[in-house]
């Protein structure tokens, strides 16, 4: 029990400490692949450090709800994190919350982010709203779906049970797996505003998505709306490490040795992600908004299609 | 329970139907063409990997001609069909991208639930290629009529063609004449089909299939 407690703990702070590590390796490979020199990978850090010692500057027309949402969405996107196991199976906590529930908590984490981009009444902040709105109508659905197939793939809809499965071997390849593999990144570049939706390092005011809900928020408040991206970042990171490439993982009773394994293999699997979105954000242009409905409905297709072959393939 | 060389060709199968949905969403006439070539690609590979797996040397020609002719041969062809007529760069839709990828979901599903009735008591995940491989067809067929521009339907001719051929390696092997015959009359065809977009240019200034409407009888 006390050992159980102590791998969920050192998860909690692990993700902490790595989201904005995760952020800042992104950064600087896409610096470097566009021949800069680009910030140091501390620079998130310092960012952080620095927007928290800086004072909050509230519009006068600001509810008590803009105050709270930046905490309500740091907390429900931490809590998110906690539940997907990155470098060992059997969390503590997973056995009260499966994947639908993590699906469920960044879904309020976006609600109130709509929320307060109305809240003060700018017209930036309600076009990002109403954006954001439209981009999880479309992937919402789509991440329902995927997890309802690797529920019947696992037989299970907790994430530790279906990273162990997949980690077993015992499923093969699955045409069903590659088609939700394929949504679920398309869904997570939405969901992070990466480049093909949105852009994460730019003040357009025409593009913009998340940067528009967030232009009003000053000093704490933003540095833990930015830490919060930096987990969600994570959290699509080690979803997609922990059911595609679930080597290494290790299981709850394993030695010590197995978990330091499973650490170095986890932070591999981070680099390998972040060195590929690196690239692709490199690679590819920002597609029209209007364009974004298309983009999405292909994931939602996709998912949709995994379902339906998984289960007829099941009722054979 | 199968093992891995069979898991790889379902994959291979299932990357075709992928492949295919990725042709249906194309909106860019050089990207179209880039994802055809990909289609070819991932043909090729299946039909090596058919090769490999059932000892058959005469299927590796087969997957050596999809690579040359269609993989490199024909989009490369296309490409400069495309710049030596200056069309638009754009595909021309009969109806929304988005419609035309749900009318695709309905195909595929379709063809899973034919092919699983169809074959009963066969092996299940050959079934399933099965149904990968008439997916592949019905969304080539799809493609051809959703689309108003001629070059595109070529296209979505060429995919269809790959997914007869998918279908065949699939079922243990098919004559190597078979084969060749279909390979050169897609190559024909497609002589044809070129010759015709030049013909169609100087008559109509358009590659719009619209154009030829006139002609029918049934149209001012």
């Amino acid at each position: 029990m006390i050992r159980d407690f102590g791998i969920e703990l050192v998860q909690v702070v692990l993700v902490l400490l790595l989201a904005p590590l995760l952020t800042g390796f992104v950064r600087k490979l896409k610096a470097r692949l566009t021949r800069r020199r680009g910030p140091s990978l501390i620079q998130p850090y310092r960012d952080l450090l620095r927007l928290l010692r800086k004072e909050a500057v509230l519009a006068d027309n600001a509810s008590w709800l803009f105050r709270v949402a930046p905490y309500v969405i740091f907390a429900t996107t931490w809590v998110a994190m906690t539940l997907v196991p990155t470098f060992a199976t059997g969390l503590l906590f997973s056995t009260s919350a499966d994947l639908i529930a993590i699906v469920a908590l960044l879904g309020s984490a976006r609600f109130f982010l709509a929320l307060v981009g109305l809240d003060v009444g700018t017209s930036f902040g309600g076009i990002g709203s109403s954006r954001e709105v439209m981009v999880a109508s479309l992937a919402e659905p789509a991440l329902i779906i995927v997890a309802f197939t690797l529920a019947l793939i696992a037989g299970s809809t907790q994430l530790s049970v279906i990273a162990a499965t997949l980690a077993s071997g015992e499923v093969g390849l699955r045409v069903s797996l590659a088609l939700v593999l394929a949504a679920l990144v398309i869904v997570a570049i939405a969901e992070n505003s990466r480049i093909p939706v949105d852009n994460p390092a730019t003040h357009l005011e025409l593009t913009m998505i998340h940067e528009a809900m967030v232009l009003e928020y000053s000093g704490r408040h933003l540095a833990v709306l930015e830490a919060a991206g930096m987990i969600k970042l994570l959290l699509y990171t080690s979803v997609i490490a922990a059911v595609f490439l679930p080597w290494g993982i290790a299981a709850p009773d394993a030695t010590l040795d197995a978990f330091a394994l499973g650490l170095v293999l986890y932070l591999g699997k981070l680099a390998l992600a972040g060195t590929t979105l690196a690239v692709f954000e490199t690679a590819i242009a920002k597609m029209r908004v209007f364009r974004v409905p298309e983009y999405l409905g292909f994931s939602l297709m996709l998912a949709l299609l995994a379902m339906l072959l998984m289960f007829v393939t099941q009722s054979l | 329970m199968y093992g891995v060389s069979y898991d790889i060709a379902h994959m291979l199968a299932g990357g075709m139907v992928l492949v295919s949905f990725l042709l249906l969403y194309q909106d860019r006439m050089f990207s179209l063409l880039n994802v055809f070539a990909l289609h070819a690609g991932v043909l090729a590979l299946s039909v090596a990997w058919q090769a490999w797996v059932q000892d058959e040397p005469l299927l590796y020609v087969t997957a050596a001609i999809a690579l040359v002719v269609k993989a490199s041969i024909i989009p490369v062809a296309l490409h400069r069909i495309v710049q030596r007529l200056g069309m638009h760069r754009e595909v021309e839709t009969t109806v929304g991208i988005g419609l035309t990828m749900l009318v695709g979901v309905g195909l595929f599903a379709l063809s899973i639930v034919l092919m699983l009735r169809v074959t009963v008591g066969v092996d299940p995940l050959a079934r399933q290629d099965l149904a990968f491989a008439l997916a592949v067809i019905l969304l080539g067929l799809l493609m051809m009529v959703s689309r108003r521009n001629v070059v595109s339907q070529v296209v979505g001719f060429m995919s269809m063609e790959n997914g007869l051929i998918l279908a065949a390696t699939g079922a243990r092997g098919m004559p190597l004449v078979v084969e060749i015959s279909v390979a050169f009359s897609v190559i024909i065809a497609f002589i044809v089909i070129g010759v015709f977009l030049f013909r169609i240019r100087e008559r109509f200034d358009s590659l719009d299939v619209h154009a030829l409407h006139g002609f029918r009888g049934d149209r001012e």
